[in-house]
Protein backbone atom coordinates (compact mmCIF):
# COMPACT_ATOMS: atom_id res chain seq x y z
CA UNK A 1 0.00 0.00 0.00
CA UNK A 2 1.66 3.57 -0.88
CA UNK A 3 1.04 6.38 1.36
CA UNK A 4 2.08 9.72 0.60
CA UNK A 5 2.45 12.47 3.11
CA UNK A 6 4.20 16.19 2.55
CA UNK A 7 7.37 16.39 4.38
CA UNK A 8 7.93 19.86 4.38
CA UNK A 9 6.89 22.62 2.43
CA UNK A 10 9.26 21.78 -0.02
CA UNK A 11 9.44 17.65 0.06
CA UNK A 12 6.82 14.70 -0.38
CA UNK A 13 7.60 11.06 1.08
CA UNK A 14 5.97 8.07 -1.16
CA UNK A 15 6.28 4.80 1.41
CA UNK A 16 5.76 2.00 -0.32
CA UNK A 17 6.10 0.01 2.61
CA UNK A 18 7.58 0.34 6.21
CA UNK A 19 10.19 -2.80 5.81
CA UNK A 20 13.14 -3.68 3.90
CA UNK A 21 11.82 -6.44 1.01
CA UNK A 22 12.99 -7.72 -2.22
CA UNK A 23 9.02 -6.36 -2.74
CA UNK A 24 9.61 -3.08 -2.14
CA UNK A 25 12.81 -2.62 -2.76
CA UNK A 26 11.22 -3.41 -6.76
CA UNK A 27 8.90 -0.60 -6.28
CA UNK A 28 11.03 1.65 -5.06
CA UNK A 29 13.56 1.32 -8.15
CA UNK A 30 10.29 0.59 -10.20
CA UNK A 31 9.41 4.48 -9.03
CA UNK A 32 12.79 5.35 -9.80
CA UNK A 33 12.76 4.20 -13.40
CA UNK A 34 9.23 5.89 -14.25
CA UNK A 35 8.32 8.90 -11.62
CA UNK A 36 9.40 12.18 -13.71
CA UNK A 37 7.71 15.40 -13.18
CA UNK A 38 8.49 19.10 -13.61
CA UNK A 39 10.24 21.13 -10.75
CA UNK A 40 11.55 18.30 -8.96
CA UNK A 41 14.89 18.48 -7.61
CA UNK A 42 15.70 15.37 -6.19
CA UNK A 43 14.92 12.09 -5.01
CA UNK A 44 15.75 10.31 -2.34
CA UNK A 45 15.65 6.84 -2.69
CA UNK A 46 15.72 4.36 0.53
CA UNK A 47 14.77 0.97 1.37
CA UNK A 48 11.19 1.37 1.35
CA UNK A 49 10.32 4.67 0.01
CA UNK A 50 11.33 7.72 -2.55
CA UNK A 51 11.64 12.00 -1.20
CA UNK A 52 10.60 14.11 -3.39
CA UNK A 53 12.43 17.47 -3.10
CA UNK A 54 10.77 19.86 -5.19
CA UNK A 55 10.59 24.11 -6.17
CA UNK A 56 7.20 24.69 -4.24
CA UNK A 57 7.09 28.05 -6.60
CA UNK A 58 7.37 25.61 -9.61
CA UNK A 59 5.08 22.11 -8.49
CA UNK A 60 3.02 21.43 -5.29
CA UNK A 61 2.35 18.57 -3.25
CA UNK A 62 -0.72 17.35 -4.80
CA UNK A 63 0.38 17.73 -8.64
CA UNK A 64 3.70 15.32 -7.50
CA UNK A 65 1.49 12.69 -5.18
CA UNK A 66 -0.62 12.43 -8.54
CA UNK A 67 2.53 11.77 -10.89
CA UNK A 68 3.54 9.67 -8.31
CA UNK A 69 0.37 7.10 -8.37
CA UNK A 70 0.60 7.18 -11.71
CA UNK A 71 4.50 5.77 -12.11
CA UNK A 72 4.39 2.23 -11.64
CA UNK A 73 5.67 0.53 -14.17
CA UNK A 74 7.27 -2.69 -14.72
CA UNK A 75 10.03 -3.43 -12.16
CA UNK A 76 13.32 -3.37 -13.93
CA UNK A 77 14.61 -6.89 -14.31
CA UNK A 78 16.99 -7.49 -11.36
CA UNK A 79 20.24 -6.50 -12.23
CA UNK A 80 23.14 -9.01 -13.54
CA UNK A 81 25.48 -6.92 -13.07
CA UNK A 82 27.73 -8.38 -9.27
CA UNK A 83 30.83 -6.10 -8.44
CA UNK A 84 33.44 -7.76 -6.37
CA UNK A 85 35.01 -5.02 -3.99
CA UNK A 86 38.29 -6.22 -2.72
CA UNK A 87 38.56 -5.71 1.43
CA UNK A 88 41.38 -5.68 3.62
CA UNK A 89 40.45 -6.72 6.83
CA UNK A 90 41.22 -6.31 10.41
CA UNK A 91 44.42 -4.29 11.94
CA UNK A 92 44.51 -1.03 11.36
CA UNK A 93 42.84 -1.14 8.09
CA UNK A 94 39.17 -2.68 10.48
CA UNK A 95 39.90 -1.19 14.02
CA UNK A 96 36.33 -2.74 15.09
CA UNK A 97 36.92 -6.26 13.74
CA UNK A 98 38.28 -8.12 16.84
CA UNK A 99 34.56 -6.62 18.55
CA UNK A 100 32.54 -7.66 16.06
CA UNK A 101 34.01 -10.91 16.59
CA UNK A 102 33.67 -11.01 20.13
CA UNK A 103 30.36 -9.85 20.22
CA UNK A 104 29.48 -12.39 17.99
CA UNK A 105 31.09 -15.21 19.71
CA UNK A 106 33.65 -15.46 16.94
CA UNK A 107 36.86 -15.39 15.90
CA UNK A 108 38.13 -12.73 13.80
CA UNK A 109 39.09 -15.19 11.11
CA UNK A 110 35.44 -16.36 10.80
CA UNK A 111 33.39 -13.21 10.83
CA UNK A 112 36.20 -12.26 7.42
CA UNK A 113 35.09 -15.88 6.14
CA UNK A 114 31.35 -15.11 6.54
CA UNK A 115 31.66 -11.61 5.57
CA UNK A 116 32.99 -12.45 2.39
CA UNK A 117 30.87 -15.42 1.68
CA UNK A 118 27.64 -13.87 0.76
CA UNK A 119 26.19 -11.71 -2.07
CA UNK A 120 25.16 -8.37 -0.92
CA UNK A 121 22.31 -6.67 -2.50
CA UNK A 122 22.66 -2.94 -3.20
CA UNK A 123 18.87 -1.35 -2.03
CA UNK A 124 19.90 2.47 -2.27
CA UNK A 125 22.46 4.74 -1.95
CA UNK A 126 22.70 7.44 0.42
CA UNK A 127 23.84 9.19 3.66
CA UNK A 128 26.82 10.32 1.53
CA UNK A 129 28.16 10.70 -1.70
CA UNK A 130 28.20 6.72 -3.10
CA UNK A 131 27.06 5.12 0.47
CA UNK A 132 25.95 1.30 -0.26
CA UNK A 133 23.52 0.74 1.80
CA UNK A 134 23.82 -3.53 1.38
CA UNK A 135 21.47 -6.18 2.48
CA UNK A 136 21.73 -9.46 2.75
CA UNK A 137 24.40 -9.75 6.14
CA UNK A 138 24.52 -12.91 7.68
CA UNK A 139 22.48 -12.65 10.85
CA UNK A 140 25.95 -14.49 12.49
CA UNK A 141 27.67 -11.05 12.25
CA UNK A 142 25.10 -8.39 12.57
CA UNK A 143 26.40 -5.68 15.25
CA UNK A 144 25.23 -2.83 17.06
CA UNK A 145 26.30 0.58 16.12
CA UNK A 146 29.14 2.36 18.11
CA UNK A 147 27.44 3.93 21.30
CA UNK A 148 28.96 7.24 20.30
CA UNK A 149 29.40 7.82 16.26
CA UNK A 150 33.10 8.23 15.05
CA UNK A 151 33.73 11.71 13.84
CA UNK A 152 35.94 10.74 10.95
CA UNK A 153 35.43 7.09 9.06
CA UNK A 154 38.18 7.08 6.79
CA UNK A 155 37.20 6.46 2.72
CA UNK A 156 37.05 2.98 2.02
CA UNK A 157 36.01 1.50 5.28
CA UNK A 158 34.26 -1.39 5.41
CA UNK A 159 31.54 -1.17 7.59
CA UNK A 160 28.62 -3.64 9.77
CA UNK A 161 25.66 -1.39 11.29
CA UNK A 162 23.16 -3.62 12.91
CA UNK A 163 22.27 -6.03 10.04
CA UNK A 164 23.06 -3.74 7.11
CA UNK A 165 26.56 -3.76 5.68
CA UNK A 166 28.02 -0.56 4.17
CA UNK A 167 30.86 0.85 2.46
CA UNK A 168 32.27 4.34 3.35
CA UNK A 169 33.19 6.17 -0.12
CA UNK A 170 34.52 9.41 1.46
CA UNK A 171 35.85 10.12 4.67
CA UNK A 172 32.85 11.11 6.83
CA UNK A 173 31.40 10.65 10.50
CA UNK A 174 30.07 7.31 11.06
CA UNK A 175 28.74 4.93 13.73
CA UNK A 176 28.93 1.54 11.86
CA UNK A 177 31.50 -0.71 12.66
CA UNK A 178 34.47 -0.98 10.76
CA UNK A 179 36.16 -4.42 9.74
CA UNK A 180 38.44 -3.43 6.84
CA UNK A 181 39.07 -1.20 4.11
CA UNK A 182 38.53 -1.36 0.16
CA UNK A 183 41.73 0.50 -1.66
CA UNK A 184 38.51 1.10 -4.55
CA UNK A 185 36.84 4.16 -5.26
CA UNK A 186 33.45 3.97 -4.66
CA UNK A 187 32.46 7.82 -5.47
CA UNK A 188 34.68 10.03 -7.98
CA UNK A 189 33.01 13.25 -9.26
CA UNK A 190 34.84 13.26 -12.55
CA UNK A 191 33.62 9.98 -13.59
CA UNK A 192 30.54 8.87 -15.41
CA UNK A 193 28.51 7.56 -13.75
CA UNK A 194 30.53 8.94 -10.22
CA UNK A 195 28.86 5.89 -8.09
CA UNK A 196 30.80 2.81 -8.76
CA UNK A 197 27.87 1.25 -7.13
CA UNK A 198 23.89 1.17 -8.22
CA UNK A 199 20.54 0.58 -6.95
CA UNK A 200 19.79 -3.31 -7.40
CA UNK A 201 23.92 -4.07 -8.16
CA UNK A 202 25.48 -7.35 -6.38
CA UNK A 203 27.95 -7.07 -4.37
CA UNK A 204 30.55 -9.70 -2.70
CA UNK A 205 33.58 -8.64 -0.42
CA UNK A 206 36.71 -10.30 -1.20
CA UNK A 207 39.85 -10.50 1.12
CA UNK A 208 42.61 -9.15 0.08
CA UNK A 209 46.07 -9.82 2.20
CA UNK A 210 47.88 -6.06 2.86
CA UNK B 1 41.96 37.50 -9.60
CA UNK B 2 41.17 37.71 -5.80
CA UNK B 3 44.06 36.31 -3.43
CA UNK B 4 42.81 35.14 -0.07
CA UNK B 5 45.34 37.17 2.50
CA UNK B 6 42.99 35.49 5.54
CA UNK B 7 40.41 33.21 5.33
CA UNK B 8 39.52 33.46 8.89
CA UNK B 9 37.05 30.58 10.26
CA UNK B 10 35.96 29.05 7.48
CA UNK B 11 35.32 30.95 3.95
CA UNK B 12 34.38 28.65 1.06
CA UNK B 13 33.06 28.97 -2.98
CA UNK B 14 29.34 29.09 -2.62
CA UNK B 15 26.64 29.12 -5.48
CA UNK B 16 22.73 27.81 -4.95
CA UNK B 17 23.95 24.01 -5.21
CA UNK B 18 24.07 20.71 -6.49
CA UNK B 19 20.30 19.75 -7.12
CA UNK B 20 20.09 16.19 -9.18
CA UNK B 21 22.36 14.26 -7.24
CA UNK B 22 20.57 12.84 -4.44
CA UNK B 23 19.92 9.48 -5.17
CA UNK B 24 23.82 8.67 -5.20
CA UNK B 25 23.85 10.20 -1.76
CA UNK B 26 25.22 13.84 -2.57
CA UNK B 27 23.07 16.45 -1.20
CA UNK B 28 22.68 19.99 -2.73
CA UNK B 29 24.98 21.82 -0.60
CA UNK B 30 25.05 25.71 -1.71
CA UNK B 31 25.15 28.96 0.05
CA UNK B 32 23.77 28.70 3.82
CA UNK B 33 21.94 32.24 3.45
CA UNK B 34 20.84 31.81 -0.17
CA UNK B 35 18.79 34.75 0.13
CA UNK B 36 21.78 36.80 0.94
CA UNK B 37 23.80 35.11 -2.76
CA UNK B 38 20.83 35.52 -4.67
CA UNK B 39 20.56 39.65 -3.57
CA UNK B 40 24.15 40.18 -3.55
CA UNK B 41 24.37 38.43 -7.36
CA UNK B 42 21.72 40.87 -8.20
CA UNK B 43 23.20 43.40 -6.78
CA UNK B 44 26.51 43.02 -9.24
CA UNK B 45 24.52 42.33 -12.00
CA UNK B 46 25.31 38.28 -11.94
CA UNK B 47 22.90 35.52 -12.89
CA UNK B 48 21.52 34.86 -9.49
CA UNK B 49 23.39 31.31 -9.41
CA UNK B 50 26.46 32.78 -9.67
CA UNK B 51 29.45 31.70 -7.41
CA UNK B 52 30.36 33.94 -4.54
CA UNK B 53 32.11 33.50 -0.77
CA UNK B 54 30.54 32.59 2.05
CA UNK B 55 32.41 33.92 5.59
CA UNK B 56 31.68 32.20 8.77
CA UNK B 57 31.94 34.61 11.75
CA UNK B 58 34.98 35.67 11.65
CA UNK B 59 35.50 37.10 7.97
CA UNK B 60 38.11 37.26 6.31
CA UNK B 61 40.51 39.49 4.01
CA UNK B 62 40.73 39.59 -0.14
CA UNK B 63 42.82 41.80 -2.11
CA UNK B 64 42.32 42.60 -5.86
CA UNK B 65 44.74 42.62 -8.74
CA UNK B 66 42.25 44.43 -10.94
CA UNK B 67 39.43 47.12 -10.05
CA UNK B 68 36.21 45.11 -9.40
CA UNK B 69 32.36 45.36 -8.62
CA UNK B 70 31.42 43.63 -5.33
CA UNK B 71 28.75 43.64 -3.06
CA UNK B 72 28.86 42.67 0.79
CA UNK B 73 25.11 40.61 1.90
CA UNK B 74 24.24 38.56 4.70
CA UNK B 75 25.45 39.71 7.93
CA UNK B 76 27.14 42.76 9.14
CA UNK B 77 30.88 41.78 8.87
CA UNK B 78 31.78 45.64 8.48
CA UNK B 79 31.90 47.45 5.32
CA UNK B 80 29.02 48.51 3.75
CA UNK B 81 26.04 46.35 3.01
CA UNK B 82 23.61 45.52 0.56
CA UNK B 83 24.65 47.99 -2.00
CA UNK B 84 27.34 47.50 -4.85
CA UNK B 85 30.54 49.37 -4.58
CA UNK B 86 34.40 49.19 -6.69
CA UNK B 87 37.40 47.92 -4.57
CA UNK B 88 40.51 49.13 -6.41
CA UNK B 89 43.31 47.09 -7.91
CA UNK B 90 45.70 46.38 -4.99
CA UNK B 91 43.35 47.36 -2.34
CA UNK B 92 42.46 44.93 0.72
CA UNK B 93 39.10 44.28 1.72
CA UNK B 94 39.30 43.35 5.50
CA UNK B 95 36.30 42.06 6.61
CA UNK B 96 34.79 40.73 10.21
CA UNK B 97 34.18 39.18 12.78
CA UNK B 98 30.63 39.29 12.34
CA UNK B 99 28.30 42.04 14.09
CA UNK B 100 25.28 39.85 14.06
CA UNK B 101 24.93 36.85 12.12
CA UNK B 102 27.02 33.79 11.05
CA UNK B 103 27.48 34.24 7.48
CA UNK B 104 28.54 37.29 5.24
CA UNK B 105 28.86 36.38 1.20
CA UNK B 106 31.30 38.69 -0.70
CA UNK B 107 29.88 38.52 -4.36
CA UNK B 108 32.28 40.21 -7.25
CA UNK B 109 30.54 41.21 -10.79
CA UNK B 110 31.54 38.37 -13.25
CA UNK B 111 31.15 35.83 -9.99
CA UNK B 112 33.54 33.36 -8.78
CA UNK B 113 34.78 31.31 -11.20
CA UNK B 114 36.27 27.83 -10.59
CA UNK B 115 35.19 24.61 -11.96
CA UNK B 116 31.99 22.93 -11.85
CA UNK B 117 31.94 20.01 -10.53
CA UNK B 118 28.37 18.08 -11.10
CA UNK B 119 27.15 21.33 -12.25
CA UNK B 120 28.03 23.24 -9.41
CA UNK B 121 30.35 25.90 -8.05
CA UNK B 122 29.40 24.79 -4.06
CA UNK B 123 31.98 23.26 -1.84
CA UNK B 124 30.32 21.07 0.21
CA UNK B 125 33.27 21.43 3.15
CA UNK B 126 32.60 18.13 4.93
CA UNK B 127 33.03 15.69 1.89
CA UNK B 128 35.32 18.10 -0.32
CA UNK B 129 33.17 17.30 -3.67
CA UNK B 130 33.44 20.80 -5.25
CA UNK B 131 36.63 21.66 -3.57
CA UNK B 132 37.65 23.03 -0.15
CA UNK B 133 37.80 25.70 2.18
CA UNK B 134 40.32 28.75 1.34
CA UNK B 135 43.31 29.34 2.26
CA UNK B 136 45.96 32.38 2.60
CA UNK B 137 47.33 33.13 -0.47
CA UNK B 138 44.72 31.10 -2.66
CA UNK B 139 44.19 32.97 -6.09
CA UNK B 140 40.60 32.61 -7.11
CA UNK B 141 39.76 33.68 -10.81
CA UNK B 142 36.85 36.49 -11.58
CA UNK B 143 34.37 35.33 -14.63
CA UNK B 144 33.45 37.60 -17.53
CA UNK B 145 31.32 40.60 -16.18
CA UNK B 146 27.64 39.90 -17.18
CA UNK B 147 25.58 42.29 -19.53
CA UNK B 148 23.46 43.26 -16.65
CA UNK B 149 25.12 46.62 -15.25
CA UNK B 150 24.71 46.69 -11.16
CA UNK B 151 22.08 47.70 -9.11
CA UNK B 152 23.93 51.08 -7.46
CA UNK B 153 21.03 52.29 -5.74
CA UNK B 154 21.27 49.65 -2.95
CA UNK B 155 18.52 47.29 -1.71
CA UNK B 156 16.79 47.88 1.93
CA UNK B 157 17.60 44.83 4.42
CA UNK B 158 14.82 44.60 7.13
CA UNK B 159 14.47 41.08 7.61
CA UNK B 160 14.39 39.75 11.21
CA UNK B 161 16.95 37.22 11.41
CA UNK B 162 16.09 36.04 15.09
CA UNK B 163 12.55 35.86 14.97
CA UNK B 164 10.84 32.40 15.12
CA UNK B 165 12.09 29.60 12.80
CA UNK B 166 8.58 28.89 11.39
CA UNK B 167 8.27 25.10 10.68
CA UNK B 168 5.60 23.08 9.23
CA UNK B 169 4.92 19.45 10.92
CA UNK B 170 7.78 16.55 10.28
CA UNK B 171 6.98 12.84 8.62
CA UNK B 172 7.16 11.77 12.15
CA UNK B 173 5.61 14.95 13.71
CA UNK B 174 3.03 12.61 15.55
CA UNK B 175 5.63 10.52 17.56
CA UNK B 176 5.92 12.92 19.89
CA UNK B 177 4.07 14.02 22.71
CA UNK B 178 4.57 17.63 22.35
CA UNK B 179 5.07 20.20 20.00
CA UNK B 180 8.15 22.18 18.83
CA UNK B 181 6.14 25.59 20.10
CA UNK B 182 6.76 27.38 22.49
CA UNK B 183 9.99 25.45 23.73
CA UNK B 184 13.33 27.12 23.65
CA UNK B 185 16.74 26.38 22.53
CA UNK B 186 19.91 27.35 21.96
CA UNK B 187 22.52 26.16 18.91
CA UNK B 188 25.61 24.76 20.13
CA UNK B 189 28.83 25.09 18.77
CA UNK B 190 29.37 22.01 17.15
CA UNK B 191 26.86 23.50 14.57
CA UNK B 192 27.88 23.20 10.93
CA UNK B 193 26.75 23.20 7.61
CA UNK B 194 25.70 19.80 7.88
CA UNK B 195 23.72 20.62 10.72
CA UNK B 196 22.96 23.23 13.81
CA UNK B 197 22.65 20.79 17.18
CA UNK B 198 20.47 22.78 19.72
CA UNK B 199 20.27 22.57 23.16
CA UNK B 200 17.64 22.53 24.89
CA UNK B 201 14.30 20.37 26.27
CA UNK B 202 14.59 16.84 24.95
CA UNK B 203 12.16 15.51 22.38
CA UNK B 204 12.39 11.67 23.11
CA UNK B 205 10.68 8.83 21.73
CA UNK B 206 11.58 5.58 21.68
CA UNK B 207 10.28 3.88 18.01
CA UNK B 208 12.32 2.99 15.62
CA UNK B 209 12.04 4.18 11.96
CA UNK B 210 13.41 3.06 8.73
CA UNK B 211 16.01 4.94 6.95
CA UNK B 212 14.25 7.25 4.52
CA UNK B 213 15.06 10.07 2.86
CA UNK B 214 15.16 13.67 4.59
CA UNK B 215 14.58 17.07 3.41
CA UNK B 216 16.94 20.06 3.71
CA UNK B 217 15.67 21.96 7.40
CA UNK B 218 14.12 18.99 8.89
CA UNK B 219 14.16 18.85 12.68
CA UNK B 220 15.10 15.21 13.70
CA UNK B 221 15.97 14.01 17.03
CA UNK B 222 18.00 11.08 17.77
CA UNK B 223 17.85 9.02 20.64
CA UNK B 224 19.32 11.21 23.20
CA UNK B 225 16.31 13.43 22.02
CA UNK B 226 17.64 17.07 21.18
CA UNK B 227 16.65 18.01 18.18
CA UNK B 228 19.09 18.72 15.15
CA UNK B 229 18.01 21.11 12.22
CA UNK B 230 19.79 19.46 8.77
CA UNK B 231 21.41 22.02 7.29
CA UNK B 232 22.60 22.32 3.43
CA UNK B 233 25.21 19.42 3.48
CA UNK B 234 23.14 17.25 5.02
CA UNK B 235 22.89 13.29 4.62
CA UNK B 236 20.56 12.74 1.94
CA UNK B 237 18.58 9.84 4.19
CA UNK B 238 18.86 9.11 7.92
CA UNK B 239 16.85 6.94 10.41
CA UNK B 240 15.63 9.38 13.01
CA UNK B 241 12.63 10.67 13.46
CA UNK B 242 11.38 14.40 11.95
CA UNK B 243 9.14 16.36 13.94
CA UNK B 244 8.90 18.94 11.98
CA UNK B 245 11.06 21.06 8.88
CA UNK B 246 12.02 24.50 8.85
CA UNK B 247 9.91 26.53 5.91
CA UNK B 248 11.38 27.24 2.71
CA UNK B 249 11.55 30.86 3.44
CA UNK B 250 12.95 30.73 6.72
CA UNK B 251 15.89 28.59 5.53
CA UNK B 252 18.39 31.75 5.00
CA UNK B 253 17.53 32.46 8.82
CA UNK B 254 19.01 28.89 9.98
CA UNK B 255 22.09 29.83 7.53
CA UNK B 256 22.64 33.37 10.07
CA UNK B 257 22.34 31.25 13.11
CA UNK B 258 25.33 31.83 15.73
CA UNK B 259 26.53 29.22 18.36
CA UNK B 260 24.47 30.66 21.75
CA UNK B 261 21.90 31.74 19.23
CA UNK B 262 18.52 32.04 20.71
CA UNK B 263 16.10 29.58 18.75
CA UNK B 264 12.27 29.26 18.80
CA UNK B 265 10.03 27.68 16.71
CA UNK B 266 6.42 28.24 15.42
CA UNK B 267 4.32 25.77 13.16
CA UNK B 268 2.33 26.89 10.59
CA UNK B 269 -0.06 25.37 8.12
CA UNK B 270 2.00 24.77 4.43
CA UNK B 271 -0.71 27.43 2.69
CA UNK B 272 0.85 29.72 5.01
CA UNK B 273 4.32 28.71 4.15
CA UNK B 274 3.83 28.55 0.66
CA UNK B 275 2.89 32.35 0.78
CA UNK B 276 5.56 33.71 2.95
CA UNK B 277 7.56 32.05 -0.02
CA UNK B 278 5.95 33.74 -2.65
CA UNK B 279 6.25 37.33 -0.90
CA UNK B 280 10.03 36.45 -0.56
CA UNK B 281 10.20 36.15 -3.89
CA UNK B 282 8.25 38.83 -5.36
CA UNK B 283 10.35 40.99 -2.96
CA UNK B 284 13.50 39.64 -5.05
CA UNK B 285 12.20 39.74 -8.06
CA UNK B 286 11.40 43.69 -8.01
CA UNK B 287 15.14 44.43 -7.54
CA UNK B 288 15.99 43.77 -10.78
Amino acid sequence: MTTIVPASDHSLLVRFGDRISLDTHGRVRSFMRWFRAPGVRNLHPAYASVLISFDPLRTTHGELAARAREAAGDAPAPAARLVEIPVCYGGELGPDLADVARLNRLTPERVVEIHSSVEYLVYFLGFSPGFPYLGGLPASIATPRLAAPRTLVPAGSVAIGGNQAGVYPVASPGGWRIIGRTPLELFRADREPPALLEMGDRVRFVERVP
Amino acid sequence: MIRVESPGLLTTVQDLGRPGYAHLGVSASGAADALALRVGNRLVGNSENAAALEMTLTGGAFSFDSDAVVALTGSDFGGERWRPFTVRAGEILRLGPTRNGARCYLSVRGGIDVPLVLGSASTHVLTGLGGRPLKRGDWIAIGVAPGRAPLWRGVEWNRERLAPLRVTPGPQADWFGRELDGLVYEVKEESNRMGLRLRGPKLAQSRELLTEGVSLGAIQCPPEGEPVILFVEHQTTGGYPKIANVISADLWRVGQLRPRDEVQFETVPFERALALLREQEAWIGALA
